[in-house]
């Protein structure tokens, strides 16, 4: 196996991520492979505090921090500057929340990658609005406690399908990946460093602040939602052909997942169980999408 | 060249003229000619731009702000419903320094709906430190898209220019088409002093804490003081190089004037005509045009009222609760002044009421027969 170096350290000391912050290393891996010759777009989100404050900032590379829901739209700008300055090889990285891409941006995302602005959108999902101090969003999974849905009417929706909602514009690139595997995350960025069009990543960050776990298990959690397959690693080529990036098979059971987090304490065994149907009944729509259309 | 074009098109010609190099815009009635004239435009490759055609008005100057942050002059336009739905970017970019342009329709606000003119839109963004330049005719309009990129650029802030709907954006009128090789001596490329730029990498916009926050919007309130000196200089520069300029302030008969109607807009050449008609009857009026609003000129305008004892501003717009706002901001600006006029808060015309020059001289009329004003709002409504 392939060891993940790091060669651009382009996040440099003194940002102030909470301890074991799973955002903090996705950034780390996704500069590596994107390099100096990159342009960040931040709207509100944790990264927006993360980066520190003025006059302090710990990104290496220009950052304009913008409003919650533009991300997207403020990237494509950027990038219609830099293309009439004749300049095509510089990134342009939207790097948003969870609550910033399936949420409050989705709107603008959906219009950049409709128009297929030659932009890279990374989303990167801890599963609330964690840098408000956690309350639900539409990537909250089922189940989830977070400060606006208490244990005792703890969120009842599933999380939405962001990639399937990408994959329906039918942009040349979108992939799922992990802090946990970070030769795996650091290869799909590459992939959609080389392509051209609206690119979108969606990494799993786990948050221990947001999802009352340890810091030191951060990145045990992220392995073990890939491992229990509640966090399947997938890529989607022009919106049609898939392809699977780890079978976990056999897979760990969810609740492996699940019990190391204060947010699902509230949950007996029969509502974990139901989670791993869940999780079960996902994984079968999804090889069944890629045998379907294999790339 | 003269040429007959309706305000719409007047004010994408500007930008052609202008060379702007990212349009970002969302389509919406009356401000749509302006975007499929631009379209035209850039289809037909007269204008090297990149248009990029945005879901929504709140995405289109975001996506504006983004070009201007990494260097390139930038262009949208919007009215009304649209106009608001920016309002949170409009903080933004102004906040950013970014020099954008936008031409906005001035229509009115739903509910009900109502497609006509209206200033209530773009006068409620007073407080985004956008500067705003409002036009009298299309030949305004397409100078002001010209000038507005001089003012803009030199203070880093971004300019609004204002023209009515249908009176101006969907009314045909002769416009002396400015030549490119004089608004290229007239308009530099844009260099931005500071960009988003690889070689140079910097972070804009991190959090600060209050001192930084102050210093930072004092300085953006200097540089908008500064603006008015800017905005005289830059028209004054456009007057020498194509033979026309407007002021900041236009006043019109002004002099021993009994009575000053103060307009904006459209209505402004209205007032004029019906200043003629009064002056020619004995009465001694004069009018004076608000072109530049933000910043409000309050030397200019105390200047052009000089000694006149009474002041009618007629306001197509309204701060309900508190009456027209040109009226407010001319009460504020005479405030600590020694000579204080009577100043009559007309308002009405709202959504496309129509302010012929006999309305326009029955007011006048009526403010010269008033003794001192009981009301900070003077209902005119008109069919």
């Amino acid at each position: 196996m392939r060891r993940a170096r790091i060669e651009n350290e382009l996040v440099s000391k003194g940002h102030v991520a909470c301890p074991g912050c799973g955002a903090a290393l996705a950034m780390r891996y996704a500069l590596n492979v994107l390099g100096p010759k990159t342009i960040i777009v931040l709207p509100a989100c944790c990264w927006s505090v993360i980066t520190n404050r003025h006059p302090e900032c710990c990104l290496e590379v220009p950052v304009f921090h913008t409003a919650f829901e533009t991300a997207a739209c403020v990237a494509s700008g950027v990038r219609a500057a830099l293309e009439v300055k004749g300049d095509n090889d510089t990134n342009v990285l939207a790097w948003a929340g969870d609550g910033g891409t399936f949420d409050i941006g989705l709107q603008a995302l959906s219009g950049a990658a409709e128009r297929n602005d030659d932009i890279i959108y990374v989303c990167y999902d801890n599963e609330a609005y964690m840098n408000t101090g956690v309350q639900r969003s539409s990537a909250t999974p089922w189940g989830a406690w977070t400060t606006t849905t208490p244990a005792t009417h703890f969120k009842g929706q599933e999380k939405k399908n962001i990639m399937e909602i990408m994959a329906a514009h039918r942009i040349p690139y979108a992939a799922t990946a992990s802090i946990s595997m970070p030769e795996d995350l650091m290869t799909k960025v590459e992939r959609a460093r080389v392509a051209r069009g609206t690119r979108f990543l969606h990494i799993f960050c786990p948050c221990p602040t947001g999802w009352r776990s340890s810091p030191d298990l951060t990145i045990e959690l992220a392995r073990a939602a890939v491992e229990s397959r509640a966090f399947p690693l997938y890529e989607i080529f022009d919106g049609a052909k898939r392809r699977l990036s780890l079978d976990p098979a056999p897979p760990a059971p969810v609740a492996d997942y699940i019990r190391p987090q204060g947010r699902f304490r509230h949950l007996d065994s029969a509502q974990i169980e139901a989670i791993q149907n869940r999780v079960d009944e996902e994984w079968l729509r999804l090889t069944k999408l890629i045998e379907n259309n294999p790339a | 060249m003269k040429e007959v074009m309706m305000g719409d098109v007047a004010a994408a010609r500007g930008v052609k003229l202008a060379r702007v190099e990212v349009i970002a815009a969302y389509p919406i009635t009356p401000q749509t000619i302006i975007v499929e004239e631009l379209s035209e435009i850039c289809g037909r490759g007269e204008l090297k731009a990149r248009f990029i055609k945005v879901e929504s008005e709140h995405s289109a100057l975001a996506c504006c702000m983004g070009a201007s942050m990494a260097g390139a002059r930038t262009f949208t336009a919007s009215a009304s419903q649209g106009l608001l739905l920016m309002h949170e970017m409009l903080h933004w970019s102004a906040g950013a320094r970014t020099p954008i342009v936008m031409a906005n329709v001035n229509r009115a606000i739903a509910p009900p709906w109502n497609l006509w003119s209206d200033q209530t839109d773009s006068l409620s963004q007073r407080d985004t430190s956008w500067i705003q330049l409002y036009c009298e005719n299309n030949q305004e309009v397409i100078d002001t898209v010209i000038q507005a990129y001089r003012i803009a650029e030199s203070v880093y802030l971004p300019v609004m220019v204002a023209l009515d709907a249908f009176i101006l954006s969907h009314t045909s009128e002769i416009v002396d088409v400015p030549e490119q090789a004089d608004v290229d001596r007239y308009l530099p490329p844009f260099k931005a002093a500071l960009a988003l730029d690889t070689n140079d990498p910097r972070a804009f916009g991190s959090i600060s804490g209050p001192m930084e926050y102050q210093k930072l919007k004092m300085a953006r309130h200097e540089d908008m003081m500064r603006a008015v000196e800017v905005a005289r200089r830059a028209d004054d520069e456009f007057g020498e190089i194509f033979g026309r300029k407007y002021g900041i302030a236009e006043r019109y008969r002004c002099e021993d004037a009994d009575l000053i109607l103060l307009t904006s807009g459209a209505l402004g050449g209205t007032a004029k005509i019906a200043v003629d008609a009064l002056r020619e009857s004995g009465a001694a009026v004069g009018a004076l045009r608000v072109r530049l609003f933000r910043p409000f000129p309050a030397d200019d305008i105390a200047d052009a009222i000089g000694g006149a004892p009474k002041v009618a501003v007629i306001d197509r717009n309204l701060s309900v609760g508190a009456g027209g706002i040109f009226a407010q901001e001319l009460k504020a600006a005479l405030y600590d002044r020694e000579r204080r006029p009577a100043v009559y808060g007309f308002t009405g015309g709202y959504g496309g009421g129509d302010f012929t020059p006999e309305v326009v001289e029955g007011i006048a009329r009526r403010a010269l027969e008033m003794g001192k004003p009981d009301s900070p709002v003077i209902w005119e409504a008109i069919p």
